[in-house]
């Protein structure tokens, strides 16, 4: 009985707090029970910290460089990456062992042998190549370089955490281009489809009638088309002589027409749906004009979703940037992207002896997983009437 | 604590202060609070109850399907279990939910029928052949025995065409139609026990009519037991023998139909009976209505659940205390009720 | 058939009302078929009187109710609107500013309280969009206005920040209430407005509408499949069987002598709150006809017992048999049906009351709180 009671005041107790919460949960608009909710979806949550970093990583790629990444130099020439070592043997003393390369006679292959005694120091915000952040304020410090110390010809060397490629440039700042690009691909190409599909989706489901119908049998045979050939044929058809930017470009618009069909079907089905809704009805009869309907009623109902979808669709443009680039048919060098810099990771000989230059695919793996989980979370949290 | 008057005949199944609780992450819900009541062959026991009150919680308590995060805290669920020609008593609550003896007694010795059955028939599967396999699943007929037997069902049911109807799917018959074929598969092994929660909630009045009449005549040639569960005061009044009112979790009063309906003692038995139109009251005059609304089942009042919307309400008594379910008094002990108007709380709490 | 209430002319007048829905099939949906919703249905509906609309689902009384206030637009058919004794709208020919005009006279309340209530919008916003959308502008005239309304019906004027999930069903079906309200409409359709609500709830809102009929004037249709609740809350019931009316009359007669057969089924089928009045019932056989198939003649005849070879094939006329009682039956003059109070035996000495547990002694001040009960919730 004793126990009973104690049970009984720690109820009271949470029920005076239930009772607060329901206060501050009453008055709560949509958006904030979303956040609350996609508070609580840890993975989520996760996923955004690991997503807002990548995108830090894109708009100040120059500094998280430290080498130009399109710089070729025939002594590094598919150098292995260089750990660095924080200690020697007088204690705290971050630094890289230094190399000589040089041609295996027998083999004609570069060779690479550590310098056990030459040790490059290296620091955080290491002054290093100029570069402007964001295009506009010059500066020439970068995350992590050769010690400001290092004097001599050291000072011109600098460090390949990641290895080289096989001109020896450097794969760490290839990466970091890399998802500068990969990246932006992926939002452009989804803004434009995300639009394409609203609009198209929301004619369909709005109108109805004729027009639906037409729009729902455009949108099957633009699912019925196989997309690999589709963009063979289109890469073909790309003028050689277009500049990387234009190549982008093109490359954006393609994977844009060719998703746009996925939200518009979403988005005519929410349409559709809520036109039935009794509140919808209310609306009307209350008198509202269409457009407030539209704007006011419908369109907030289903923003929370399509932000969910737009989530969800970035990684499968990242994935298909990729895919087209290691085919050879989306960006070719001298852009970078990472399915450019995986195209290297072709050849199983190159693979087998520098495994190194497979290491774009790290992070687009976890892009593409840290867009799915967060599309999940967000999905989860929009939907209102969800436990 | 008390039960129905003992002697007559051994019920055959009887539930004892049965706690189901949910543990979402927001916390407990008490959705089944200490309910007791029994059940004997032949005999229509309705438990009726707004939302909430947790009666379709206890019905699942029984077959022990409580989904998760719920599941049985306490209490006990008797029930006379009948293996090779003997009866053993069983406590439903403390076996496996999955376990050999579980399985043959749900759908076998205890059916249930449920609100909508267009969710518990497959889409993809005709009817016949999930009629079928229940009927395998508790006998060991042939293919084409249980095909007979199936039919047979269909038949009793009062479903014309019976053997064409067994090639038909779920969504090709009418509510009412699907309500049959659901009753007849809860009969494939024969039940001592049917559950029926809500089965003509979902359905029109005439439809309602032919069901109810159909359970009815059932019970009349096959001798089963029914719980029936409904909010529907019109139904239990129609179908039941005796009668669990539940609110909240807790039962609040239980009796004959007659002393239910006639003669109500707990606030809000009487409150919800005067609350509803009938054919027969006064129209278009004010109903006695229960003040407020059923509290959210994080915000359970302290004391016995009604307090707070009950016009009897005694201070320092009712919010404090929580009722027991007792026999309104020692000779006639075949209407129990859990209210304070009628006895002094038993327990020390204060 | 032009009719002439008590008080003039009729709020609202039905005439030969059609809605047929396609069924349409194939890669360009063409059009097969149709289901006929409303088949033909005439009725009139007073200045201050509630007029039910019963049946079972699937009758058509939903769509009548939505074809009224042009929520769907009828095949064919007259709907002769009269906001004042003057003037006269037909709502199924008007334009979209016309309805725009006839709409704040004509207000709806939903069945289900949850999805009739937009989520995203707190309570001044969801009561106050009939004020906003119709001109008043003033955020300060829309607030007093809310306040008003939710006193109205009820509900605490405070709790206008807070939105729909923050309530109960009871209290949502309140709110809609307020919002039907806020322009002053002359007729309330209220279709199936407590069905999704629990026992112990429904009276209240019950209590609510009769209330505000009484305080406002209102004329109301009702749309409801409980007989229970539709005697409760009307003067006249029309009872419609496959989007058909089968007969309409004041609540006394269609309870007590019905003239159609279905009528009489229907009210043998609704299971009493009271044991000792258990009795045998009209159970009907088979199903409800299918209305993209109707049968030939009266569409009640395969279940209907009393049916002859003439109600197989001809079907029967919608005719007034006697003052203020309209039938669609072939026998309508001939038959001797049962209503409520023939059906059973009075065995109770209750009489007029029913709910024995009605005379019971109850604290003062329990039994009838009305529509001010939302203080306690």
């Amino acid at each position: 009985m004793a126990e009973d009671h104690t049970t009984r005041t720690i109820e009271s107790n949470v029920a005076v707090g239930v009772a607060r919460e329901e206060e501050r949960i009453s008055v709560a608009t949509q958006w904030q029970l979303t956040w609350w909710r996609f508070r609580k979806h840890k993975v989520a949550n996760i996923a955004a910290i690991v997503l807002i970093m990548y995108y830090v990583v894109v708009l100040f790629a120059d500094f998280f460089a430290y080498a130009d990444p399109n710089l070729p130099a025939a002594k590094r020439g598919l150098l292995p990456p260089q750990p660095i070592h924080l200690f020697d043997d007088d204690g705290w003393n971050p630094h890289v062992l230094a190399f000589e390369g040089s041609r295996d006679p027998e083999t004609f292959k570069r060779v690479y042998e550590i310098l056990g005694d030459q040790q490059i120091p290296v620091q955080f915000f290491a002054q290093g190549l100029e570069y402007e952040i964001l295009g506009i304020i010059p500066w020439d410090r970068h995350l992590i370089g050769v010690s400001d110390d290092a004097g001599g010809a050291l000072a011109q060397e600098h460090v390949s955490l990641l290895g080289a490629d096989i001109q020896g440039r450097d794969m760490w700042s290839r990466i970091i281009f890399a998802t500068r690009i990969s990246m932006t691909i992926g939002l452009i190409a989804v803004a434009i489809s995300q639009i394409l599909g609203i609009v198209i989706g929301g004619v369909s489901g709005y109108f109805g009638g004729l027009i639906d119908t037409v729009i729902q049998r455009i949108i099957e045979i633009v699912r019925s088309i196989p997309q690999i050939p589709l963009l063979m044929g289109i890469a073909a058809a790309v003028p050689k002589d277009w500049s990387i930017e234009q190549i982008y470009f093109a490359i954006t618009i393609l994977l844009a027409l060719i998703l746009w069909t996925e939200l518009a079907r979403v988005v005519r089905g929410r349409f559709l749906s809520l036109r039935e809704e009794d509140f919808v009805m209310a609306a009307e009869l209350a008198g509202a004009s269409r457009m407030r309907i539209i704007l006011r009623h419908m369109v907030p109902s289903f923003l929370s979703h399509i932000i969910a979808a737009t989530t969800l669709a970035i990684p499968t443009i990242i994935i298909s940037e990729t895919s087209l680039s290691f085919l050879g048919l989306g960006l070719r060098p001298p852009a970078i992207s990472w399915g450019v810099l995986l195209q290297q990771a072709q050849n199983i000989q190159v693979l087998a002896l520098s495994p190194w230059l497979l290491l774009p695919a790290l992070p687009v793996i976890v892009a593409i997983l840290a867009f799915n989980f967060l599309g999940d979370g967000l999905r989860d949290a929009a939907d209102p009437y969800g436990t | 604590m008390a039960t129905l008057a003992a002697g007559k005949r051994r019920p055959l199944l009887r539930v004892h202060n049965l706690k189901t609780y949910f543990f979402p992450d927001e916390g407990t819900v008490r959705a089944v609070d200490g309910a007791s009541f029994e059940v004997c062959a032949g005999q229509t026991l309705g438990i009726v109850g707004e939302s909430g009150c947790g009666k379709s919680v206890t019905a699942r308590s029984i077959l022990r399907i409580v989904e998760h995060p719920g599941g049985i805290v306490e209490g006990e669920i008797r029930y006379l279990h009948r293996t090779d020609g003997r009866e053993v008593e069983l406590d439903l609550a403390q076996i496996s939910a999955d376990g050999p003896e579980m399985r043959q007694i749900r759908g076998g010795e205890i059916a249930m029928i449920f609100q909508e059955p267009m969710t518990s028939f497959s889409p993809v599967h005709p009817i016949g052949s999930q009629i079928v396999e229940a009927i395998r699943l508790h006998s060991p007929l042939g293919k084409r025995e249980a095909r007979e037997r199936a039919a047979d069902l269909l038949r009793q049911v009062g479903i014309s065409r019976a053997e064409a109807r067994l090639n038909e799917y779920a969504y090709q018959l009418s509510g009412g139609l699907r309500q049959r074929a659901m009753i007849a598969m809860a009969l494939s092994a024969e039940p001592r026990v049917l559950i029926a929660d809500e089965p003509t909630t979902a359905l029109d009045v005439t439809t309602q009519a032919q069901i109810l009449d159909l359970l009815r005549q059932l019970q009349t040639d096959l001798g089963m037991a029914i719980i029936l569960i409904t909010h529907n005061l019109g139904v239990v009044a129609e179908m039941c023998d005796t009668v669990v009112v539940m609110y909240l979790g807790r039962v609040v009063e239980e009796g004959s139909v007659d002393a239910i309906f006639h003669n109500p003692k707990h606030p809000y038995t009487r409150l919800l009976l005067q609350s509803i139109p009938s054919l027969y009251s006064e129209a278009r005059v004010p109903l006695p209505t229960i003040s407020g609304a059923i509290p959210h089942p994080y915000n359970r009042p302290e004391g016995c659940p009604f307090h707070d919307r009950c016009p009897q309400f005694i201070p320092g008594t009712c919010d404090r205390h929580v009722p027991e379910l007792q026999a309104l008094d020692e000779e006639k002990s075949d209407q129990l009720v859990s209210c304070f108007l009628y006895h002094e709380p038993t327990d020390e709490r204060a | 058939m032009t009719v002439e209430g008590p008080n003039g002319h009729p709020l609202l007048e039905v005439k030969r009302l059609k809605k047929y829905f396609p069924i349409r099939k194939g890669f360009m949906r063409r059009e097969v078929g149709a289901v006929r919703a409303v088949d033909d249905v005439s009725f009139h509906i007073n200045r201050g009187e509630t007029l039910s609309l019963v049946g079972e689902s699937g009758c058509g009384k939903t769509t009548t109710a939505r074809c009224i206030l042009r929520a769907v637009d009828p095949t064919d058919g007259q709907i002769l609107f009269r906001p004042t004794e003057d003037t006269v709208f037909d709502v199924a020919q008007s334009t979209r500013r016309e309805l725009r005009r006839l709409r704040r006279d004509m207000q709806m309340i939903f069945q289900d309280p949850f999805s009739s209530l937009n989520p995203r919008f707190p309570l001044l916003e969801i009561v106050g969009e009939p004020l906003l959308v119709n001109g008043m502008r003033s955020g300060r005239e829309r607030q007093e206005r809310v306040e008003e309304l939710l006193r109205l019906v009820g509900m605490r004027p405070e709790y206008m920040r807070r939105f729909p999930h923050a309530f109960s069903g009871g209290q949502r079906q309140r709110i809609g209430i307020a919002r039907a309200l806020a322009l002053n409409p002359t007729l309330v359709v209220a279709d199936e407005p407590v069905s999704a609500l629990d026992v112990s709830v429904q009276a209240q809102i019950l209590n609510l509408l009769l209330d505000l009929q009484q305080k406002l004037g209102l004329t109301y249709l009702f749309v409801a499949h409980d007989l229970s609740v539709v005697k409760h809350l009307s003067d006249r019931v029309a009872v419609m069987y496959v989007g058909r009316l089968v007969e309409m009359t004041d609540r006394e007669r269609l309870f007590n002598s019905p003239r159609h057969p279905y009528t009489e089924a229907l009210l043998s089928s609704v299971p009493e709150p009271d044991p000792r009045r258990r009795s045998q019932r009209i159970v009907l056989e088979g199903e409800v006809a299918n209305p993209a198939a109707p049968p030939s003649g009266c569409y009640f005849h395969p279940r209907c017992r009393y049916a002859q070879d003439v109600c197989r094939t001809d079907t029967p006329v919608w005719e007034e048999v006697a003052e203020g009682h309209w039938v669609a039956c072939h026998r309508a003059k001939e038959l001797e049906l049962a209503g409520v109070r023939d059906r059973l035996p009075m065995n109770t000495a209750a009489g007029n009351s029913t709910n024995p547990a009605t005379n019971a002694t109850l604290a003062a001040g329990s039994a009838t709180d009305g529509d001010a009960t939302d203080d306690s919730e």
